[in-house]
């Protein structure tokens, strides 16, 4: 019993071990081995986009809280125009071209993330 | 095979320190091959640990006494079901039960975020694995499952407390509760590590933390459950230290929960919420020591042992690594936007995780204050029930009012007026139910009229938002009624599943106040043919009668029950004298009202011959404390339930700044 339970243990260990080793075992000489970090492009895309969303969804909000009477008329008045401001801002801020520095020659452009 | 079982967790020892060492490395250095190959070992952990719990559970059903854990928590009288859940019954197999649930939760986590935690935040996978390490280390080298010794004839058994039913749920799903809450941690962490502060780790954790939460809320209310039958005091909650230990991760992530909203909404309060995750799997860890380290007497704590100080360093390590990484990156973490006004519903956010967190917190001190006292001055203090139903008080009911204030309220700001006009109508509704009460006599507990009328408040503004809402749908273009509340619920399942739980805890808060405030009891002698009442009930006594069970003689007091002149049948509390473990349990006896909610409780205290001394409870509507389990759960499920909206709008944003990218 005993030589079996060691057998079994060590059969467990290899196919571990095997497991593991896998990604070097399946490319021995990786062309590409680095991680696929965001490019500041990229990263600074993402921000904006995250505000745009934002935006959009407190615009959404304020429609909703005002139909169901939970904003005033007179709240909603005020607080539409900034908002309504933030969401084109948003969406000006993502069409504008990206600084030329963070596009230049030879950056990574993330195609996973 | 306790041989395969130590190999299994030597090998996953060596694994899980392989992925945290390679990961660390490959996270710091960028190498892809080495990260996946971290992620592989995590895996692997998981399959060597499912392979030891598969030992260890062959072992416990197989009687294998060799093995000294089985022979201290089975029997061969112990029936199968309980034979199983002795793998939970004790420190070695608890701290397995951790290591399984941890691994797998961790391979699912990494696994459904590939993406997030290979290129975004590679700083999860060491993370996770850094944290089993220190479980698969106790189990190596501290408590290990399959220490063996010479075989005994029969083994001692399960504790009898343990042998019942709830005991076969509640401890996995506690595990599940405290585990889980590894998971936004370590995202959280891994998101500061790598600098990624974005909403991704929320976004990616989201159902985690829900999921663990939910396992938590269940888990306490079972353990609340086996309490009231098990323990038979006549009561649900006693303050005991570990019942403490569980709720208290379980209210800072209710404040998290909250919280995180604000974060989403207007990307306010980031440190507060990476403070409250730390906090919350803090807490878990510190609730799995007081279970398990033997440090303080408790009714749950099954234990003593020396894994204590095991545990205390680590918890100290996890909450220095997490407050320096959280103040090295609070550049980072800063928000740009500020709080508008005072009146809004992040400002009501704010204020109720201010009370879970207070709250918390002075449980907290509740707990630690008689270990520090006999640590620092060798004196042995109790904090009981009083100190703990205060603050309960003093913070719940502001907590029970802000459920029913903030839905009402709008975000970024909102006009006393507007509020006046939402609040009208559920407060008009809470003071005729304060009057309608204390017209029934119920001004007799004043903090059960307050809660019940805030209650009442609460579940008002509950049935207003769905009602306004559902009419904003149907005027916004919705064709029918159950089209527009559908459509309401599913476009925003967090928010209407959020209020389902609010609901919960409202039916939580009756039956509590219930049997709190207004619960009857007496004590009596009775010999047979004699009667004793209690409330609206009359019990008789008719003899007492013994069988033998399963793996213990069972000892009943038979009584009759009548009410109003009806005869109710028959309730036999006892006692349970269980063999091979050498102890006596009481068992009580519990028949339940369904529509008044209501139980009389019996436990039979002693017998003296042919008599018996009985203690009797009418616990009125304590069963809404165990329906509120069942509504809290739909709540959460509709919260957890996946939103293909949102799913479609995050791929969509992901995708379109690959194409924005590509074009520019």
């Amino acid at each position: 019993m005993e030589v079996l339970a060691l057998a079994l243990g060590a059969v467990l260990a290899l196919a571990c071990v095997v497991y593991v080793a896998l990604p070097f075992l399946r490319e021995p000489a990786a062309e590409d081995d680095t991680l696929g970090d965001l490019s500041p492009a990229r990263r600074r895309r993402l921000a904006l986009e995250e505000e745009r969303d934002r935006a959009l969804a407190a615009l959404k909000e304020l429609e909703f809280d005002h139909r169901t009477g939970k904003v005033s008329d007179e709240d909603y008045r005020e607080l539409l125009g900034p908002l309504r401001r933030e969401v084109a801002d948003s969406l000006r801020a993502l069409d504008a071209p990206a600084p030329v520095a963070d596009t230049a020659p030879g950056e990574k452009v993330d195609a996973r993330a | 095979m306790p041989l395969l079982g130590r190999a299994a967790l030597i090998v996953v020892l060596g694994l899980l320190v392989y992925a945290a060492v390679a990961g660390s490395i490959a996270a710091y250095r960028g190498r892809r091959r080495l990260l996946e190959s971290a992620r592989n070992a995590l895996i692997g952990a998981l399959a060597a640990t499912a392979v030891a719990s598969l030992v260890l559970a062959a072992a416990l059903v197989g009687r294998n006494f060799e093995l000294a854990y089985v022979a201290d928590h089975t029997s061969r009288e112990l029936p199968l079901h309980y034979s199983l859940s002795a793998f939970w019954g004790g420190q070695e197999g608890s701290l397995l039960l951790w290591l399984l649930v941890l691994t797998g939760m961790s391979v699912a986590a990494v696994l459904l975020n590939k993406r997030l935690t290979r290129d975004v935040l590679p700083w999860t996978v060491p993370i996770l694995a850094g944290i089993a390490v220190f479980f698969a280390t106790l189990l190596v080298f501290v408590a290990s499952p399959f220490a063996t010794r010479a075989a005994v004839a029969d083994g001692v058994g399960l504790n009898p407390s343990l042998q019942n039913p709830y005991m076969l749920s509640h401890p996995p799903l506690l595990y599940l509760g405290y585990v889980g809450l590894t998971i936004p941690f370590a995202f959280a962490m891994a998101a500061l590590a790598s600098k990624r502060v974005d909403e991704r780790w929320i976004v990616a954790t989201r159902r985690w933390t829900l999921g663990a939460w939910t396992f938590l809320g269940i888990a306490i209310l079972l353990g609340a459950k086996w309490a009231y039958e098990e323990v038979g005091w006549g009561g649900w909650y006693a303050w005991d230290p570990v019942e403490n230990a569980a709720l208290m991760p379980w209210l800072v992530a209710t404040a998290y929960l909250h919280s995180v909203m604000v974060q989403e909404k207007k990307d306010m309060l980031r440190v507060w919420n990476v403070l409250l995750v730390a906090g919350a799997f803090a807490l878990s860890l510190f609730g799995t020591f007081l279970t398990r380290s033997g440090i303080l007497s408790s009714i749950h704590s099954f234990t003593q042992s020396s894994i204590g100080p095991w545990f205390l360093g680590f918890i100290t390590l996890v909450l220095a690594s997490s407050i320096a990484l959280i103040i090295w990156r609070l550049p980072i973490l800063r928000s740009r936007t500020r709080l508008e006004s005072l009146v809004s519903r992040e400002a009501a956010f704010l204020y109720n995780n201010l009370f879970l967190v207070a709250f918390a917190l002075t449980i907290l001190w509740g707990v630690l204050y008689p270990i520090l006292s006999e640590a620092v001055r060798g004196v042995a203090v109790t904090v009981g029930a009083p100190y703990y139903d205060f603050f309960a008080i003093a913070f719940g009911l502001p907590i029970i009012l802000l459920m029913g204030l903030g839905p009402l309220v709008a975000w970024r700001r909102a006009s006393l007026a507007a509020l006046g006009r939402s609040v009208a109508w559920p407060a008009g509704v809470a003071l005729v139910a304060g009057a309608v009460l204390v017209a029934l006599g119920a001004g007799s507990s004043p903090a059960g009229l307050v809660g019940y009328t805030f209650a009442a408040f609460v579940l008002a503004a509950i049935v207003l938002e769905f009602a306004r809402g559902t009419r904003a749908r149907k005027a916004g273009g919705s064709s029918t009624w159950p089209g527009a509340f559908s459509s309401l619920v599913g476009r925003n399942r967090r928010r209407y599943g959020g209020y389902v739980v609010h609901a919960a805890i409202v039916l939580l808060l009756v039956g509590a106040v219930g049997i709190g405030g207004f619960s009857t009891s007496t004590d009596a002698r009775l010999a047979p043919g004699e009667s004793v009442a209690v409330g609206d009930y009359t019990l008789t006594y008719l003899g007492a009668t013994e069988r033998r069970g399963a793996n213990a003689v069972e000892l009943r007091a038979e009584l009759a029950v009548e009410r109003g002149g009806d005869d109710l049948g028959t309730i036999a509390p006892g006692k349970n004298r269980y063999l091979a473990e050498g102890q006596t349990s009481n068992e009580v006896g519990i028949r339940t009202d369904t529509l008044r909610a209501e139980d009389l409780f019996v436990i039979a205290d002693s017998f003296e011959g042919e008599a018996v001394f009985l203690e009797a409870f009418v616990n009125p509507l304590v069963n809404l404390i165990w329906l509120a389990g069942l509504v809290f759960l739909a709540g959460a499920v509709v919260t957890m339930w996946p939103d293909a909206r949102e799913a479609r709008r995050l791929a969509r944003r992901f995708a379109d700044g690959e194409a924005a990218l590509a074009r520019a």
